[in-house]
Formats: C-alpha cells, structure tokens, sequence
C-alpha cells in the first residue's frame, strides 16, 4: 500500500510540472510584456522594472526561479497590485473560498447519497421518476443561471437571505446550494444507479434470505460497495466545484480565489492568473491522489497488494 | 482478379444504421428534442425575417421593456434597449457554431490520435496516453481562460481552444475500439496485402469506430456550448456587438431585480438547448446501442 502510494505520487510529479511549465510558457509567449501602457516609460525606468521582476533574465532561468518560488510556497509578485505578492491575494481569498468548497461538497455529499439510495429503494415509483429528472434539470442548467434566480427568489421576493457580500453564515447559504447543486444531482445519480446495482447481486439476496431486516441490509451489505462510484467522482467533483466557485463568487460578490481570478483575467494580470491555475491544478490532482489511494483500501476487488 | 474480389450480390439487409434510425424515432424525449433544436436553430437562421430590428438598433423609449407582442418586442428590451428577441436568436447563432465547430476541432484531434495510437500499439500507444492520462488531470476551463487572457478574446481562438481541450475522452474511446479493430481479419488482410498504416487507419480502422465516436460527439456538443457561455458570462467570451447566451445571461443577472426576463429568455434558450442536446446524445446511444439500457 505505501509503495503504491509513493509511485503515484512520484507520478504526479511530472503532472504538476507540466502544469507550471505549460503556464509559464504561454503566459511569456503573451505579445506585449506586463508594463505596456498607452505611454511609453522611459527606458532606464522599463529598464529598472525589467530588472525587479527579474525579466531580463534567460528565460529558462526565469522558469527555474519560478519553479523553486512554487516549492517555498511563493507565487510571485503580482503584476498588476504592485504592493503584493499573489501568494498574499491568494491568502486573502482563501478563506471564503474554502468555507463555499467544504461546505458544497459536504452538502453534495450528504444530500446526494440520501437521495440516491431513496430513489433506488423506491425504484420506478412516482418519487423515483420525478427526483431523477429534477437530477437531469440540475445536471443541466449551469449554474450562473441557477445562482440568479436563487438570489431573486430568496432575496428579493422572499428577502429571507442576503443576495450578497460576505458577512455572517446567511451569506454563505445561496452560494453553497448553487455550488452544490449539480453535484448532489450527479452524485444523486450515481448512488441511484450503483444502488440498484447492487441491490440486485447475489449477496444482497442472502442477506436477505437469511431474514436480516432491511435497514440492516442496506447499513452492512449495500452501503459500501454502492458508495465505490460516487467515491472515485470526488475528483471531478471538486474540479467541479473549484471551476463553479468562480461564478459563484462573482455572482454573489464573494471575496474568494475565484473572484480574484476572474478580475486578474479581465486586467491581463499574468502572474495572478497563473498562480492560481497552478495552485488549483495542483489541489485537483492532490485530491485525485487522495481519492485513488482510499478507492484502493476500499475496494476488496483491487486488493491489498501493490 | 476482379471477379475474385467481387462478392457476391448479398441479399439487402437491415443495415445497423436504418435500425438505429427505426429505434431514434421511437424515442419520444430524443425526437421531441430534434423539433425544439430545430426550432432554435431555424429561428436563429431567420432572423431577418423573424424581426424587423436589427440586433444593434437602439430604441431610447424603451430601456428595459418588458414583452410587448403588439410592438413585437416578444422577449422585451435590454437595458441600452435593444430587442431581445434578436439578441438571443443571435446568440442561438453563436452558441450553435461554438457547439459545433468546437466539437468537429475535436472530433478530428481525438479521432487521428486515438486511433494512430490505438493501431500503432506496444510502446508508442503507451506512450500517448501517458500524456493523455497527464493532460486528464489539469482543469482545463483554467486553461482556456489562460490563453484567453494571453491571446486576448477572438471567437475564433475560442473554438479551437475549446476544442483542443475536448479530444481527450474522445482520443480514449477511439483508442480502445482501435485496439479491438487491429485484429480483426479484414485489417490483418490489409496488411497481408500490403496496405500502408496510414492508408489502414484511415480507410479501415475509422469508418469502423464511427458508431461510438457520433455518440460521443453529440454529448460533446452541449459541454462545448455550456463552456463558452461560462466564458462570456465572465466577460472572457465574445464580445460586443456579438453576444451569445452567456453574455446575456449575465446582463439579465445584472438587472435581475427589477427586469427578471433578461435573464429569463436566454436562460432558458440555453437550458433548453443543453436539455435537448443531451436527450439526443442519449436517444443515439441507445438507438446504436441496444443492450446498454
């Protein structure tokens, strides 16, 4: 098990390198360097400038200055806040950003699995129909539609919750349900599929042969191998989340990494920019691992063995 | 020669497509969803005749408007008063050619590369998927705003960037067919016969992997067209004066309180489009694919 992890681990490595050096390149192959404007400077001053943000130096060199600045955690300076370095940006919006994360996989979570093992129960019942599709409905319609009809209706017409801004749990609740949405739909789908999967095997009948009452069926046979898929969608899930937090965010003027995000794209702030396409790159592939690694201690068919 | 090489008249069997073709329209939710596709999609075709306005026209009596049939204004004003209903047959326009140019970008990539690997093989196949497997793991959506904000904004980088990063299930899914198809014995007489790889790849291997591949093209259709309205909705997408359905998703959530239906009709253009692309792909699926269900 340790060796296995360590191998792909050691896997990763090459990804994540390919990540920074894919960003890298293409932000330095950007026509026009980070200093442009509308009036020249002068060129002691470019010159100077040049010089702070180390870009008179050989590319490759640059790249390796890059590279070791990531593995001490330092993201560089920002091109376009003179004042601060991206890793203190990316500071300042992690905390908002991880409260919508955790709380949207948790609730994706939590709700899609009971939902799914509920329509696999009443399988092909009313319930059963009407849940699945409204699963299909919130699979589909994205969710920067979702979020503003969510504030109209529960902030405007109803007034129960703040359409915006970061102050007090009630802020938090509209935008985790946006986030979670189409994720306890996909997840709801799986487990309904898994579910009645496994509700049909051999070893869930004898179980039930030999008179165990349902509840216990579901808590000692059903329950884990159903819950193997919806295990290994944790991965794309949180690429999900991450990738919808960014709506999100600027929809309900959430003071996060994905509003930051979305304004350093808009103000071609390349360094930004990058920073946090590698710094989410990696947390998705740190997860994957992660996800990898307990699918194989959970799944007796993969074995113990490396 | 020839009259070796010539089989014998078979008698005309049901083909596997006029099945699939036979089991597609007995499908009530795909066939609804071809009329409501078709629907858009005319409707964005005729739009000259649909409307009088044309999608700049600026009416400064009207900022915001709501629906007015009598002043066929059937979708409202926007907040510079433009028609709506122009704006978002426009937008159909846009959103339909990303969907598709997008996906062509990507059916080529994915098909060509799956399938030269999945035919070459041994150290090479395994080579290329490595990097498959590598590219697999990065949130591409990150990426395309990358380029976005390095390229700057042209609808035309959008569809091959959206496409470029598409071909990736594509290039798995050809692969595998690919691996299955080499050793087949028509392939094996081709190349018995003398057949270059490439001329096998092309004439053998594709045509015969195109069943799964139209399947998974259609559902790349939707993803295509939700991605780029994700981008216009962040303002990275296209631009003035064009605008597709993500652009004005997001000016409708901007004036959301006070004019609900500029958000209400692009919204559910796109919902409705992305609902009925999906029923399509699944409807093909299932046609071409009987024991899946």
């Amino acid at each position: 098990m340790l060796s296995y992890a360590l191998r792909r681990l050691a896997g990763a490595v090459p990804t994540f390198f390919v990540i920074v050096a894919v960003s890298f390149f293409l932000v330095r192959l950007a026509p026009g360097g980070p200093f442009d404007q509308a009036r020249r400077l002068p060129p002691a001053i470019e010159a100077n400038l040049q010089r702070a943000y180390h870009l008179d130096e050989p590319i490759l060199q640059q790249f390796t200055r890059y590279l070791g600045g990531l593995l001490r955690g330092d993201f560089g300076p920002s091109f376009k806040y003179h004042d601060f370095s991206v890793t203190e940006l990316i500071w300042g919006g992690l905390p908002a950003s991880l409260t919508l994360g955790f709380g949207a996989m948790t609730i994706a979570v939590l709700a899609g699995i009971a939902i799914g093992l509920t329509a696999a129960l009443k399988r092909n019942s009313r319930l059963d129909h009407l849940v699945m599709a409204a699963a299909m409905t919130g699979i589909i319609v994205p969710s920067f539609v979702v979020a503003p009809l969510l504030s109209l209706v529960f902030g405007i017409y109803l007034r129960l919750l703040p359409v915006g801004g970061w102050r007090g749990a009630a802020s938090a609740v509209l935008p985790i349900v946006t986030l979670a949405l189409p994720q306890i739909a996909t997840i709801a789908r799986l487990t309904r599929a898994s579910a009645i999967e496994t509700l049909g095997s051999p070893f869930v009948r004898t179980a039930r042969a030999k008179g165990l009452p349902d509840v216990q069926v579901m808590i000692r046979h059903v329950l884990k191998p159903a819950l193997l898929p919806v295990l290994s969608y944790l991965g794309p899930a949180t690429a999900g989340i991450l990738t919808g937090s960014v709506v999100v965010e600027q929809i309900f003027g959430i003071p996060g990494i994905g509003r930051y995000f979305v304004q350093a794209s808009l103000n071609r702030d390349y360094t930004l920019v990058m920073g946090v396409v590698v710094l989410y790159a990696s947390l998705i592939i740190l997860f994957n691992l992660a996800v990898d690694l307990l699918y194989r201690v959970l799944d007796p068919k993969l074995g113990r063995a490396p | 020669m020839s009259a070796l090489a010539l089989p014998e008249a078979a008698p005309r069997g049901r083909s596997l497509w006029r099945d699939a073709g036979r089991r597609f329209a007995g499908n009530r939710a795909a066939m609804a969803s071809v009329g409501v596709l078709a629907v858009i999609a005319l409707s964005a075709l005729a739009v000259p005749w649909l409307s009088p306005y044309s999608r700049d026209a600026i009416f400064w009596d009207l900022m915001a408007a709501p629906p007015d049939l009598a002043a066929w204004h059937p979708f409202g004003t926007d907040t510079n008063g433009r028609d709506l209903f122009v704006r978002t047959l426009h937008g159909a326009r846009i959103s339909l050619m990303v969907g598709t140019v997008a996906t062509l970008v990507s059916l080529v990539i994915g098909v060509t590369y799956g399938a030269v690997a999945g035919y070459l093989g041994g150290k090479v196949d395994a080579l290329m998927m490595r990097l498959v497997d590598i590219l697999y793991a990065l949130p591409f959506l990150f990426f395309v705003i990358l380029l976005m904000v390095v390229f700057g904004r042209s609808i035309l980088l959008i569809f091959i960037a959206l496409g470029a990063v598409e071909w990736l299930d594509m290039a798995r899914i050809v692969r595998g067919q690919a691996l299955s198809l080499k050793r087949r014995e028509f392939v094996e007489a081709a190349r018995v016969l003398g057949v270059p790889s490439l001329v096998i790849v092309r004439r053998h291997i594709v045509p015969n992997l195109l069943g799964p591949v139209v399947v998974y093209a259609t559902l790349t259709v939707p993803r295509v067209i939700l991605f780029e309205s994700f981008l216009s909705f962040l303002g990275l997408g296209v631009q003035e004066p064009m605008a597709s359905w993500g652009v004005l998703i997001s000016e409708g959530a901007r004036s959301i309180d006070t004019a609900p239906w500029l958000l209400l009709f692009p919204g559910a253009c796109l919902a409705a489009t992305l609902l009925a692309l999906n029923f399509i792909g699944d409807g093909i699926r299932d046609a071409l694919d009987p024991r899946d269900r």
